[in-house]
């Protein structure tokens, strides 16, 4: 299980205290890289798969990947997180894609 | 060293924590409510991705009465019937209350909750923990994240706070308190999970609930019970996703490879699809062992409209599975879903394994309370259980705050137990040389899995292979000393492995001592394969002796409160 981060997208949160991934990871596993100062994740086989960094990253920049013994190539998954609500864009391998979009707080 | 004086410390700041902080902040505003949290209380423990259902709601026409029967019919005759009542009749304000602080529950066209299944109503909790955390901040509740606590403060057998040390800051943490409340969660990871590898942590159970809870009141000399019903779920292969979506929320029936609805064909004497959990487990795993699974939840009924509306529902809950299905491009509406049992968690949310408590939920150690998952005694909690017994610990521990004044901490003590914590991180600097805590935790697991009824051997124990396994985690306990952490992150992991052998040290004890097969599924005992109310319809309980160091073990009568 792991996350995917987009290195051209990714900011490292420089306006913030700490990356928004960093101060949520409810497993400790995001940081940023000192040397590129983008983030990475610690350990890639630790990663619940809870989406929390996803939806929070400001540049969705973070993408979340199934392990290959778990699901084939070319399927994605990608939410939007707005004030009250959550919009996902899911695309099938056959290359169909489908939305939701789901109300989360009033 | 950073000191904090609190009137009520609460130890996790998840489903039942949260609850609790709010509760004791409205019933008196004057107290210090102070949050430790290991992760961020926005985003932690098990509600990280959200919820879909409230699975403990007393539904127009059911009674906290008609709720315990049920539990204790589920959980084989067994329960500490009054906490699971004064639980029941905490369910609906602690929902109202949440639903009030923005929780989107849905509504029929009449505006009453939309009811799934005899105990469950649907929501869409994408949001559910920040709702929490919200109203825990707003209550007024000091929280502090990223502190991983270690261990309890006690003095002349009370509890007077709490220790631990700061992931990001590296900052040793004592914490004297007039009152704690302690609301970890439960402990996944003592056993090898379903999948290896890359993907060893695709668990159901949050494998960040490492026991911390349980482990620091064994070491404190609390009694805990029940250990031994250990809960296996009945989840989706591969994804591990909960199959209560399937069953409730779509009417999916478990079938084998022959297409067989074995469960209503061979245990309609427990309730066929109503059995009780253990069984919904028992009959899959059975069927497995027997050559005639694969099973499957059958979803084949369901129209591509369902098939979108079942997605949906799990994206507000483990968003994965959806993803499962695009990346190997099935579809449930057109192919049944695959299921399997989990690995067994430690847990008193779904089971019954934690602190053994009186009604206001005081453990055995005064000025402990025990919420939610860590508490034991009282199945089928869920979130709204935790929510309610987070309510009913606060409101006894604000009590005994009025009686006690704040604790001195003794610098000795404090000195001593910093030099625990920190001793992995110190033998990576003085030596290099040693064990990581993932190369400890997998021969954990390993031991667990192959001599403790793991998923290995469906789940069966024999004395014999107990046995075997209390030795190798004696040699465990033995080789913690060993442990090296490189930095913060790994200290953490460090101290999540020696909690969890503390836990299955334990738990070893519990397995070994009930002569029966009470919950067959959980665990099936190879040498007492009946169930056997005459001798064993009593509670299983153990004690450290702070003397002896051994664990004791303690039985505990039943007693039926509702008739």
């Amino acid at each position: 299980m792991t996350v995917k981060i987009d290195l051209k997208r990714c900011n490292g949160c420089k306006n913030l205290d700490a990356p928004r991934c960093e101060k949520l990871c409810p497993g400790d596993l995001m940081t940023l890289n000192p040397e590129t100062g983008k983030a990475y994740i610690r350990s890639e086989a630790d990663c619940w798969d809870c989406m929390v960094c996803v939806k929070a990253c400001p540049m969705l920049a973070i993408e979340t990947k199934l392990p290959y013994t778990l699901a084939y190539f070319g399927a994605s998954l990608k939410p939007k997180t707005g004030k009250d609500k959550i919009t996902w864009t899911l695309k099938n391998s056959d290359g169909t894609v489908e939305t939701f979009e789901i109300e989360t707080r009033f | 060293m950073k000191k904090i004086d609190a009137d009520i410390l609460i130890i996790g700041g998840g489903t039942a924590g949260c609850l609790a902080a709010v509760e004791a902040k409205e019933k008196n505003p004057d107290l210090k409510v102070v949050i430790l949290e290991k992760g961020h209380i926005d985003r932690s423990g098990c509600l990280a991705a959200g919820m879909n259902a409230i699975n403990a709601y007393i539904n127009p026409g059911e009674t906290a009465e008609s709720f315990v029967k049920y539990v204790r019919n589920d959980a084989r005759g067994l329960i500490r019937e009054d906490l699971v009542r004064s639980m029941g009749q905490e369910l609906n304000s602690v929902v109202k209350r949440v639903e009030d602080w923005g929780l989107p529950i849905l509504k029929d066209t009449e505006g009453n909750y939309q009811a799934r299944g005899r105990w469950n109503i649907k929501i869409n909790g994408e949001s559910l923990k920040p709702i929490l955390a919200d109203a825990a901040r707003k209550a007024g509740a000091e929280i502090y994240n990223r502190v991983a606590v270690t261990n309890l403060l006690t003095q002349d057998g009370r509890v007077t706070g709490a220790v631990g040390f700061g992931l990001r800051d590296g900052e040793f943490y004592a914490v004297s308190a007039k009152a704690t409340i302690v609301a970890t969660g439960g402990a996944s990871g003592i056993y090898k999970p379903n999948n290896d590898g890359s993907a060893h942590h695709k668990i159901w159970y949050s494998p960040f609930n490492t026991g911390a809870g349980y482990a620091m009141g064994i070491r404190a000399g609390a009694e805990m019970t029940s250990f031994e019903m250990r809960f296996v779920a009945l989840r989706t292969k591969d994804a591990i996703a909960p199959t209560g979506t399937l069953a409730l929320g779509f009417g999916a029936k478990q079938v084998n490879a022959l297409g067989e609805e074995f469960m209503v064909e061979k245990y309609a004497d427990v309730g066929g699809n109503g059995a009780p959990t253990c069984y919904r487990t028992y009959g899959p795993t059975l069927e497995n062992k027997e050559g005639r699974g694969p099973c499957y939840m059958d979803t084949t009924h369901l129209t591509s409209d369902d098939s979108y509306n079942l997605k949906k529902s799990y994206l507000n809950m483990y968003p994965h599975i959806v993803l499962y299905w695009a990346g190997n491009g099935k579809d449930p509406s057109v192919e049944p879903v695959e299921i399997a049992g989990t690995e067994p968690y430690i847990t008193g949310g779904h089971c019954q394994a934690g602190y053994w408590i009186t009604e206001d939920r005081g453990t055995t150690l005064p000025g402990l309370y025990a919420a939610g998952d860590v508490a034991g005694g009282a199945p089928y909690k869920f979130v709204s259980g935790c929510w309610a017994e987070g309510v009913i610990a606060a409101r006894a521990a604000v009590e005994y705050v009025m009686t006690g004044s704040n604790p001195d901490v003794s610098d000795a003590v404090l000195a001593a137990e910093e030099k625990r914590v920190r001793a992995p991180q110190q033998r990576w600097d003085e030596s290099g040389d040693g064990v990581s805590p993932r190369e400890m935790e997998e021969k954990l697991q390993s031991v667990m899995d192959e001599y403790a009824g793991g998923i290995k051997t469906f789940y069966e124990i024999s004395e014999a292979r107990l046995k075997i396994a209390g030795k190798e985690i004696e040699k465990l306990k033995g080789q913690t000393q060993f442990l090296i952490a490189r930095d913060l992150h790994e200290l953490n992991l460090a101290h999540e492995v020696i909690d969890r052998i503390d836990v299955a040290h334990v738990l070893i004890k519990h397995l070994l001592h009930r002569q029966e097969t009470r919950w067959p599924g959980f665990t099936t005992n190879q040498d007492f394969p009946e169930r056997d109310d005459e001798e064993w319809l009593k509670f299983i309980n153990t004690r450290l002796n702070p003397e002896t160091g051994d664990v004791e073990i303690v039985e505990r009568a039943y007693s039926q409160v509702v008739s």
